[in-house]
């Protein structure tokens, strides 16, 4: 997809110097590139430095390298372990139902019907919203006395008493997925609805006329034929689920003690409450590590060459 | 046959309403709990439609805080990045759709990765950066701020839709004497005005929706944005859920509508920009 293939003509195609042409490409992405690499690259890169460091705001005077005892120190703390173990739980259990859910809304709205576009924009809403505002709502929801998912679990009749969803360890982990998975299903319902809008109907035509049923369809062709998509989805969106610490920070704030931390708001506890730059940046470092190690897993698993063309 | 259609539909209309119902019952519940009264708000059983409607909260969050003054720097802040990352990304996307050039797919990388690692990384340097160039406390930093993060995705979309309009068309305006420039003004650009909008209300919801940058450059009172003012709604022990709840709705109504409308135009940009193969 990468040449635009031209329709022939006769008319001959204007001609530019390769010099004027050079300058015209260099001047358009150079205000793009210059904001990128000041204000991203720049500080990412100081902020791998500062992981070697002992940087902290409460004494910057006496700031110099000291090996890997950030990550060290970092690593001996319970509270790591711990954000690393939810990290997996927190990706994997947000993962799944998402793209299964996600998945089957889309193949639902593929064809068109009467109200689709309403129906759209109603469900696509999470996406809208910051991690931090559907926190606090769920924060709310899930209130423990009177919190309107333990009534309406109580009037379904599933449970008999009330659960302490925020003051449980556990059921505080399984409430940050819940919410997470609320709304991260639009999101793949999003891309996987576009992707098979590109599908050309001929290709089902045939294979109807070749007998083949839903699922044969199904898993012949459409599958194989959005794959890249799914693949580049499922590991931006993995990426993103561990990157991204506002729907937890504003539901739980990684508590009950701590239960409920992943690396990044553990990173970000230490970065705003406790001002340890240089073990949030040790964080970060491992968190990257880890996604690095991750995605060449990744790629190289589902012998997919194509994700740096997103 | 037509038994066996009738069922795929029954199916298809249950799981898409009980989506809807999940969809939207936090949204609903957060906005009728923002009408009720303060002593209806832990009252047991509870009432699923509020027995008394109330705009208290909504006049209390103008009262206690300064919500007026939230609102208005967030809307210049996230339409001034919104303006300045689509300008930009217009330039670079349009680049990257129609030449072919040394280092183009290095380029693309480049913004590919700022997608992927924990930019929480360079938050304090960018705390000291802010501060050399004496923006801490001031809506420019966040302007400047957003834009940047918001370019290398913008770009993507822009893209996109540029590789959508055959290049045949701006080089028919180049003949008839425009520079590049112009035709790409006069011709392609009111061509993709859908895509234009659907980009830039992309830019505004996540700009308006930005909390830890703006918590990390901002605490004075006449410069916070309203996730940084909600933020500061959330005390040690508790939350007063009227203001919380009247100050959600107030934060999502913009969004929403913006949403709703370019819905459409986003799943055509991801159908021709991010998501090819």
């Amino acid at each position: 997809m990468k040449t635009q293939t031209e329709p022939v003509t006769n008319r001959s195609l204007p001609t530019f110097s390769i010099s004027k042409h050079g300058l015209f490409i260099f001047l358009s992405l150079l205000p793009a590139l210059l904001l990128v690499a000041i204000f991203i690259y720049y500080p990412l890169f100081k902020g791998v430095i500062m992981a070697f460091q002992n940087y902290s705001l409460f004494d910057l005077t006496n700031i110099e390298f000291i090996g890997f005892d950030n990550f060290k120190a970092v690593m001996a703390e319970a509270g790591f372990k711990e954000s690393l173990v939810n990290s997996f739980y927190w990706v994997f259990f947000s993962l799944i139902p998402q793209f299964v859910i996600g998945f089957g809304v889309a193949l639902l709205l593929r064809r068109k019907f009467r109200g689709r576009g309403v129906y759209q924009a109603f469900i696509f809403f999470p996406w809208a919203m910051s991690g931090f505002l559907i926190g606090l709502i769920w924060r709310w929801m899930l209130n423990g006395q009177s919190g309107v998912i333990n009534d309406l679990l109580l009037k379904a009749g599933i449970i008999d008493t009330g659960i302490p969803f925020l003051a449980d360890p556990t059921w505080a982990m399984v409430s940050v997925i819940v919410a997470n998975v609320w709304y991260g299903i639009t999101f793949f319902a999003i891309m996987i609805l576009a992707a098979l809008q590109s599908i050309p109907d001929e290709l089902f035509e045939a294979a109807k006329i070749d007998g083949a049923n839903y699922f044969q369809q199904l898993f012949k062709i459409t599958i194989p034929y959005i794959l890249p998509t799914l693949i580049v989805t499922t590991l931006l969106r993995i990426i993103w689920i561990l990157n991204f610490p506002d729907l937890i920070y504003s539901l739980t704030n990684g508590g009950p003690a701590g239960s409920t931390h992943i690396l990044s708001t553990f990173m970000l506890e230490k970065l705003i409450m406790g001002q340890n730059y240089g073990q949030a940046a040790a964080i970060g470092v491992i968190m990257i590590f880890l996604l690095l190690c991750f995605s060449i897993f990744y790629v190289l698993a589902t012998k997919f060459n194509k994700a740096g063309d997103f | 046959m037509t038994r066996l259609i009738n069922w795929k539909q029954l199916f298809k209309v249950i799981f898409l309403s009980l989506f809807l119902v999940f969809t939207v019952f936090p949204l609903y519940w957060i906005f009728i709990t923002s009408l009720k009264p303060g002593k209806d708000m832990f009252t047991f059983p509870i009432h699923y439609w509020p027995e008394t409607i109330t705009f208290e909260h909504y006049i209390d969050i103008f009262k206690i805080s300064n919500f007026g003054i939230y609102i208005t720097n967030s809307l210049i802040l996230s339409v001034v990045a919104g303006v300045f990352s689509l300008l930009i990304a217009m330039l670079s996307g349009y680049v990257l759709a129609r030449f072919e050039f040394k280092g183009k797919s290095q380029v693309i990388f480049a913004f590919f990765i700022t997608q992927m690692i924990p930019l929480f990384i360079g938050l304090a340097p960018l705390y000291l950066l802010m501060s050399k160039l004496q923006l801490l406390n001031k809506l420019p930093s966040l302007m400047l701020m957003y834009t940047v993060m918001m370019v290398p995705f913008c770009t993507v979309i822009m893209k996109g839709f540029f590789e959508r309009i055959p290049s045949t068309l701006e080089e028919a305006a180049m003949i008839d004497g425009c520079s590049r420039l112009t035709a790409l003004f006069k011709v392609i650009i009111p061509v993709m005005l859908p895509g234009i909008a659907a980009t830039f209300i992309f830019a505004f919801v996540q700009c308006w929706n930005e909390l830890f940058l703006a918590i990390m450059f901002i605490d004075k009172e006449e410069a916070k944005t309203i996730p940084v003012a909600m933020n500061s709604f959330i005390t040690k022990y508790d939350i007063d859920w009227g203001s919380m709840s009247a100050a959600t709705v107030l934060s999502v109504i913009p969004t929403l509508i913006l949403f709703a409308f370019a819905q459409k135009y986003i799943v055509e940009g991801m159908t021709q920009g991010s998501v090819k193969g």
